[in-house]
């Protein structure tokens, strides 16, 4: 395999890592009004990524790190090309980040209230984009001689890009749905595993809407296979979720995630970064990549870490793997309590 | 305005903004795991009382250094997307690298420390947040070995058929001479901050010693507060000579490597030997008219060269033999910007350590603490002074490597990207400074609030048997 194959690959593998883990995250913050009946319920739920939601955004990082240094014109050419896009998923992100770090440092309702609803905005933002740009990426976008993007942010919202959108917000939803099942206990479990299922009667029609979309303009015979079994995956998960299989559906889920981004990635190849103004402008896996000697370097780099990453971030989840109830969360707080009970406090 | 001039205003914003919190957490990350160090080996409960106290305050001060990170990454390929596809080959690794080796380090360490404090063994605990403080300082070093780069290009070639600068050597890359001058200077600055930031919360506890209420437990407040004002004082003072060497070290490094920035950190428009350093200049500063300024013979030989007669090169003169080298065009950085900056960085840098040894003298052992009011007023407010140092010293240096974004070999002007519209970068550039504004007046404002509900005493339960999660959200 060449070197700029190898670091097509990888890039894969680094946005299949941010989809499945931050996928998740993204899921317990869109559901946060949903599922969190009462700020117990919601800082179980913000509890249960507290640990790892950091961990899972530096996926997201390396991802574009790695674009960087392995395909300096795809950077290039879609973080200009992506201006409007991308600003609004930063923002989101920024806002999203604080929230979970600042919602409980005042104690009052009220200031809590206003970061959930940031929470689920800054939440909700990423995980429709992401999916627009990942459609779009495919379906190619106007690049001109120079590879430089003639668009603007409304070209972006086209039929197939709204639908991949749709499709990784409806996929996280559910994944979230699924994890919150898994990782806590008594009634919160229960409530996610059966919003998991109803989720699952939106998220399984659009998701395969997508998938055939796909595969119907863009796709080759390896990828129909990715998406079959992606489907298949996915049909398995929620058969597992309505079947109180919480570990089954949540591997079904991150299989369902990855498949999907290795079909998108599969139906991509051997372009980068596709042009529809002219098959000749497209950024292809050989034309946007850096020198041999980089890759070589890079190469190096990858295999030694991440593995040693992989490792750390997998024990953290078995540090944390115990499922949380309500009576893990620490002390109420005075606003947690009804009105009459707080005089009685000390 | 041009794309070129509001990309250049974001780029400056949003990184000003950044290293705001950058240097408070790589400083805090550190003194936290010297405070739990401390705890565990000596087993007193003043110390986790800091070491929760200080960590929740570094938690603050970090969310926002996270969140404002990832602009920074992406804003390469956003705004200057003509330079990321000239650099990627060489500049892109660094900035990979950090994300591998450093971030998922720092950031999966933090989870598990915030988190951990009842499921990880004590002495597991502890590393994580060495782990998380390692990774802190390790990111400062790749990203700076990548601003090095711009600062003073190596191990890379240009090709000539693609016309994109190449890796040749990632050692070269890594042991850059300005990388390994600038990373202790940085390292060094963060503990001038993080030093003025310990002796504000002390000195303010000290001012309002609250405890629970009674007498004795004031006494203790006041007598554990005496301690960290010390501590405080004494990292800064120490931090102080330690970022003025490391700088002086840098500021011969750049006369040789960048020299035009060495004659504009003076406005020396002709060369000089020896070369007199102005504290202040009150003119115009372009060379022909200067009213009146107070001069230190010798001493800007003594920066640049080491050797007091020295030859330090006019701005002038450095101009002509760039025109001779790259081709006419204009090599001065915005002279004023580069000459009060330098002075500021080194001004706010040398009084915050004058400060700190003033303080060290009035709190000396065995004597009562100043009651002066005025003596704790300075001891807060003087926490915006290196603050202010680094920014100063951040805009002198990439302010100072104009017209070049890489030194010699590409030009900001040739760096921008192309199809991004001035309208565009007005939106983000307007939505980054007002989020920014309003992150800034809450993490300021949840900063001041805890700092002033104090350092609550442990009780013995949480000492003994497991506890409930201290940190979770």
């Amino acid at each position: 395999m060449s070197l700029p194959a190898f670091w097509f690959i990888l890039i894969a593998v680094l946005w299949t890592g941010y989809f499945v883990l931050e996928g998740f995250d993204f899921g317990v913050g869109l559901l946060l009004p949903v599922l969190g009946r009462d700020n117990i319920d919601r800082r179980l739920m913000i509890n249960a990524i507290g640990p790892v939601w950091d961990g899972n955004e530096v996926w997201l990082l390396t991802a574009g790190g790695a674009t960087f240094a392995a395909f300096p014109l795809w950077y290039a050419s879609m973080f200009s090309g992506f201006y409007l896009a991308l600003l609004l998923i930063l923002v989101a992100l920024i806002i999203r980040g604080v929230c979970f770090e600042f919602r409980g440092k005042v104690d009052s309702p009220r200031w809590r209230s206003r970061w959930d609803v940031a929470i689920v905005v800054g939440s909700a933002v990423p995980a429709l984009l992401w999916g627009v740009a990942f459609a779009n990426i495919v379906r190619g976008v106007p690049l001109n001689a120079s590879h430089v993007y003639t668009g603007n942010l409304l070209s972006l919202l086209n039929w197939y890009g709204l639908l991949g959108g749709l499709t990784t917000l409806s996929l996280f939803a559910l994944h979230g749905a699924i994890f919150l099942s898994l990782k806590t206990d008594g009634e919160m479990r229960h409530r996610a595993r059966a919003l998991a299922v109803r989720i699952a009667a939106a998220a399984v029609p659009i998701a395969a809407g997508f998938l055939i979309a796909s595969q119907v303009s863009h796709g080759k015979a390896a990828t129909d296979a990715t998406a079959g079994l992606a489907a298949v995956a996915l049909v398995g998960a929620v058969w597992a979720a309505s079947r109180g299989r919480e570990g089954l559906a949540f591997t079904g889920t991150a299989i369902t995630l990855a498949l999907s981004v290795a079909t998108l990635f599969g139906d991509l190849w051997p372009d980068v970064f596709r042009s529809t103004t002219s098959a000749a402008y497209s950024l292809t896996v050989s034309n946007a990549s850096s020198s041999h000697y980089t890759l070589t370097v890079m190469t190096w780099v990858a295999l030694i870490f991440t593995p040693v990453v992989l490792a750390y971030q997998g024990w953290t989840y078995w540090v944390f793997a115990k499922r949380l109830t309500r009576s893990d969360i620490s002390m109420p707080t005075a606003t947690d309590l009804p009105p009459a009970q707080v005089g009685g406090r000390p | 305005m041009s794309t070129l001039e509001l990309s250049r205003w974001q780029f400056g914003i949003t990184t000003v903004y950044h290293f705001i919190f950058v240097p408070l957490t790589i400083g805090l990350s550190l003194l936290v795991a010297l405070l739990q160090t401390a705890w565990l080996v000596k087993k007193d409960p003043a110390y986790l009382r800091l070491t929760k106290f200080f960590g929740k305050l570094f938690l603050i001060n970090f969310a926002v250094g996270v969140v404002t990170g990832i602009v920074q990454e992406f804003q390469f390929g956003m705004n200057w997307s003509a330079y990321s596809k000239f650099v990627g080959d060489v500049f892109g690794a660094p900035l990979a690298m950090e994300a591998l080796l450093a971030f998922f380090m720092e950031s999966t360490f933090l989870g598990l420390w915030i988190f951990g404090w009842d499921k990880l063994s004590p002495r597991l605990h502890l590393a994580t947040i060495w782990l998380a403080a390692i990774g802190t300082s390790l990111s400062a070093y790749f990203i700076l070995a990548a601003n090095a780069w711009m600062q003073h290009p190596v191990g890379y070639t240009v090709n000539p058929v693609t016309h994109r600068a190449e890796l040749t050597s990632i050692i070269a890359l890594l042991t850059n001479s300005t990388a390994l001058a600038s990373w202790p200077h940085v390292f060094f600055a963060s503990f001038l901050i993080t030093g003025a930031v310990v002796i504000a919360v002390a000195a303010w506890h000290l001012r309002h010693p609250g405890g629970s209420g009674d007498a004795e437990s004031a006494a203790d407040e006041v007598a554990l507060f005496r301690k960290v004002l010390r501590l405080g004082l004494g990292i800064t003072l120490a931090a102080a000579v330690a970022t003025a060497a490391t700088g002086d070290v840098q500021a011969r490094l750049m006369d040789s490597q960048q020299p035009m920035k060495m004659a504009a950190a003076e406005a020396l428009y002709n060369t000089e030997s020896p070369a007199s350093f102005s504290l202040f200049t009150i003119g115009s500063l372009n060379g022909n008219k200067e009213l009146w300024s107070v001069r230190v013979p010798y001493l800007l030989s003594l920066i640049a060269t080491l050797d007091p007669p020295g030859t330090v090169q006019g701005i002038d003169n450095v101009a002509r033999a760039y025109v001779k080298k790259y081709g006419p065009g204009d090599y001065k950085p915005v002279i004023p910007v580069t000459y009060w900056t330098f002075r500021l960085m080194i001004g706010f840098g040398l009084l915050a350590g004058l400060l700190a040894l003033i303080g060290l003298w009035l709190t000396r052992r065995r004597r009562e603490l100043p009651r002066s009011s005025s003596f704790y007023r300075v001891a807060i407010w003087a926490v915006v002074l290196p603050y202010l140092g680094t920014t100063s010293g951040w805009i002198f240096t990439e302010m100072g490597r104009q017209p070049w974004t890489v030194f010699g070999v590409l030009k900001t002007q040739q760096s921008v990207s192309a199809g991004v519209t001035p309208s565009s970068v007005i939106i983000s550039m307007t939505v980054f400074t007002l989020l920014y504004a309003t992150l800034a007046a809450i993490a300021g404002r949840l900063a001041v609030r805890h700092i002033k509900a104090g350092a609550p005493q442990e009780s013995p339960a949480d000492q003994a048997g497991p506890q409930l999660p201290v940190f979770s959200y």
